[in-house]
């Protein structure tokens, strides 16, 4: 019989839980979406089939694990107990691991982390300076835990918050000690979580739901998706904890259509929840009941917004519906509806089993706790990141992230998806929490952290949120809509070198009017990715706008590519690769770029080899100052 | 049932529990301009024409479309302030030139906007009609963002031709050109 009845069965069950996995040694193996990508399943079959061949069943076992954050090292295997950490592990490498154990050959140097600083190679996982400077309360158990296992979540401490709270708590006093920690919600606004939680409990209503809000969509962001995928039982017992506290009685998990791992995952966790009686009907003895639902999305951004959510959930169109009732009140079907995102419900059994006093030791004054990124772009280590709240920009992208690739100067990060905006270099001191983030005119969004060199624009980067927004809006009032549709337009103008004096203007004008007057905060925040870029870059609009000039090279229309006949050793690699035939060949030898044919896909700088470096990327301009001259019209071009 | 007592352009004004501030300013003889508005239909709260400048008793000051906002009590609401015209106008603006209802009375000749919306300004009068009073759902919005737009649902051309009531609530002569 698995249904546990009580505390004491749980606990019994956590030592049996213990004591089995105490009894073997474990390659972790990452098998989250990177390390998957990577080829991280063949790597657990290899580890596998070795273990079988040598008989060592009984010794070792391969744990299939979520996502251990450090992607760049995909696929990554984690040895327990030594915490040796093993990066861009092949099949091959099965053998060689399995001889390293115990007291066996030692390590496989060459799949240990190498310090490009000094040059050695790092052995221990939290040695490795992507991981030392994080603080891994969310993040650290999905090294330890196969999600599909019940077992894993108990062995180390699953289940024993709830334990605590419905055997030693009154629902108040979870609300107290939440409210208590100032949790603030993950997913976008910061709003206190106790005091929403607290708004539902006290609205008059039955019943009451609690929902999980897994609708990450933000381009660049797969912190929620990985929580989920690798520790799905934390999310869950955290909706209980909440369910407990506010009296709900039912509770619905929404997942993003594009999440099937992680859909996977959560409806293993709740079947075995359901199993062991954490879930249904008198949960560990208590008296109290709850169960939880699962609702797929369908594929809309906008569905994120919780009152387009709830709309959804009841099987209408996801379109957000004016909040001057919130839906904390009125929300599901017109009943008091409590929603948070997924890593705001994680982080709760975290508060309820270690106090909110610890949970307060984190963080700044007005953002206690972690916060999850997911740091990507043009940095060294891509990665799943969770670092205290106030922590300097400038250690997450350097210190973790190991700076910007191939020698490139950092230019800016762009925090908070769509509805954020880009940070500048000059503010990498800021401390990273939900005010501060704020001031500085991006957000903290879900926890997106993109990280942009020298040579991305940023009129670029605004169109492509912009257009991102474009397509994403409901559609539904004029501000989001209307607005989108011109500053879009305005955006394409000055990316094709046709824009305006006057249209920055405009352009601002506009994101006040939409900050003010939109529907929902996706409207309200769809101007931010234009509004920040001008705020820090606005002398590039201006370049674009007055003089066709792209700095970073990357709109197509005031760029084109030159061959520096000086340099060419006439290879023809350029017109052999060059897509439409835009490289003409003289009966000298001499390779030219026809720039009326050319559509400027950079094929042929790809092509040049790089000892050559001939075919060079040059202002469009240029090149009409050049033919000018070549004609002897010197002075008179553009 | 309990009245609520507020102050809408510095007039008192009382109404019932759940009237829109919409509905109380109308009752008082305070026009409002909208849009999307319709006293048949549920609030759409889309067009933004209807926003207006509240202060809570609490003292917090918000701009919000009064067509969904509730009334309370203590509030104090004022409909045509500086920033509640300059809203309108972007609105006006923004839609040009399929709805000029207001463009007279609010200065809008033109629009700075090089790509006009020539025909509908998506107030789903239509659609909600259809839904709401019809009780049919023959019309729907298509798409979502920039590429929403009010369609049939398929195979209604044939038997929703008889009512044509929505001709009459289309500002633009959107659903007229499809006929």
């Amino acid at each position: 019989m698995k249904r546990l009845k009580t505390v004491a069965d749980l606990e019994k069950l956590r030592a049996e839980a213990v004591a089995q996995r105490n009894a073997k040694d474990w390659l972790e193996v990452c098998t989250g979406s990177g390390c998957l990508a990577c080829g991280a399943e063949a790597v657990a079959d290899a580890l596998d089939g070795e273990i079988e061949k040598r008989g060592l069943g009984h010794k070792v076992g391969v744990r299939r694990t979520g996502c251990h954050g450090f992607c760049e090292g995909a696929p990554l295997v984690v040895i327990h107990p030594s915490d040796t950490c093993y990066t861009k592990v092949q099949p091959k490498h099965a053998a060689p691991i399995i001889d390293g154990l115990g007291a066996g050959e030692g390590p496989v140097r060459d799949l240990l982390y190498l310090d490009e600083g000094t040059g050695e190679r790092i052995e221990r996982l939290q040695d490795i300076p992507f991981y030392r400077h994080q603080e891994r309360v969310l993040l650290g158990d999905n090294v330890r835990i196969d999600s599909s296992s019940i077992l894993d979540y108990i062995a180390v401490g699953g289940y024993g918050a709830l334990a605590k709270a419905l055997s030693e708590m009154t629902p108040e006093s979870v609300l107290h000690e939440v409210k208590k920690a100032n949790l603030r919600g993950r997913g976008g606004g910061g709003f206190p979580a106790g005091r929403k939680w607290e708004t539902t409990r006290n609205a008059p209503g039955e019943p009451k739901y609690v929902i999980v809000n897994a609708d990450e969509g933000d381009p660049g962001a797969f912190m929620d998706g990985s929580l989920l995928q690798g520790n799905p039982h934390s999310v869950l017992e955290g909706l209980i904890l909440g369910a407990y506290a506010i009296g709900a009685a039912e509770g619905f998990i929404y997942v993003r259509q594009e999440y099937p791992l992680a859909r996977k995952s959560i409806e293993i966790a709740i079947e075995q929840a359901r199993e062991y009686g954490l879930l249904g009907r008198n949960i560990l003895g208590s008296g109290f009941s709850f169960d939880v639902v699962i609702h797929r999305g369908a594929g809309a951004f906008v569905s994120g917004e919780s009152s387009a959510l709830m709309s959804a959930i009841e099987g209408r169109v996801g379109e957000p519906r004016p909040k001057y009732v919130h839906t904390s009140e009125k929300g599901l079907w017109g009943k008091p509806s409590c929603l948070n995102n997924v890593e705001t419900w994680a982080t709760v059994p975290h508060i309820i089993d270690k106090g909110a006093d610890w949970f307060r030791g984190m963080g700044t004054e007005g953002s206690k706790g972690t916060k999850i990124f997911s740091l990507v772009g043009k940095v060294k280590n891509t990665g799943l990141v969770e670092v205290s709240m106030g922590i300097p920009l400038r250690d997450i992208i350097f210190k973790i992230g190991g700076g910007v690739p191939d020698g490139k100067s950092f230019k800016a990060v762009q925090t908070g998806g769509p509805s954020g905006g880009v940070i500048p270099a000059a503010l990498l001191d800021l401390p990273v929490d939900f005010d501060e983030l704020t001031k500085a005119g991006s957000m903290m969004g879900s926890g997106g952290m993109i990280v942009m060199d020298e040579n991305t624009c940023m009129v670029d980067t605004a169109r492509y949120y912009t257009s991102f927004l474009a397509h994403e809006s409901c559609g539904k009032c004029v501000p989001c809509r209307e607005g989108i549709r011109q500053m879009l337009a305005i955006l394409d103008n000055i990316a094709a070198g046709k824009g305006r004096e006057g249209d920055l203007e405009i352009l601002e004008e506009l994101a006040e009017f939409m900050q003010v007057a939109s529907l929902c905060a996706l409207g309200q925040s769809a101007p931010n990715p234009v509004a920040s870029t001008l705020k820090y870059f606005r002398e590039e609009y201006e370049e674009h706008i007055r003089h066709g000039r792209c700095r970073a090279g990357i709109c197509t229309a005031l760029i084109a590519y030159e061959i520096d006949q000086e340099k060419c050793q006439a290879c023809g690699a350029c017109q052999r690769n060059c897509p439409v035939d835009a490289i003409d060949k003289s009966e000298a030898g001499v390779f030219t770029i026809v720039h009326e044919k050319c559509i400027k896909c950079g094929a042929c700088l790809k092509a040049c080899p790089a000892k050559f470096g001939a075919v060079v990327k040059v202002p469009a301009g240029a090149v009409l100052r050049k033919s000018a001259e070549e004609i002897g019209l010197a002075g008179t071009s553009r | 049932m309990d009245t609520i007592r507020l102050e809408i352009d510095g007039r008192a004004v009382e109404g019932a529990p759940g009237t829109t501030v919409l509905q109380a300013a109308r009752s008082a003889g305070i026009e409002i301009p909208t849009l999307c508005d319709d006293d048949r239909l549920e609030p759409f709260g889309a067009c933004r024409m209807c926003m207006v400048e509240i202060e809570t008793a609490g003292g917090r000051k918000r701009v919000v479309a009064s067509c969904v906002y509730p009334i309370e009590e203590g509030l104090r609401v004022w409909t045509k302030t500086e920033t509640v015209v300059k809203i309108r106008k972007m609105v006006i603006e923004l839609l040009w030139p399929s709805w000029q209802t207001y463009a007279e009375e609010y200065g809008v000749t033109s629009s700075r906007f090089q790509t006009g919306i020539a025909d509908c300004s998506q107030c789903g009068r239509c659609l909600r009609y259809c839904a709401e009073i019809k009780k049919e759902n023959r019309i729907y919005f298509k798409g979502r963002g920039v590429e929403r737009r009010p369609a049939l649902v398929e195979g209604a051309e044939l038997s929703c031709r008889s009512c044509g009531e929505c001709f009459t609530l289309c500002n633009s002569g959107w659903i007229a050109s499809r006929y």
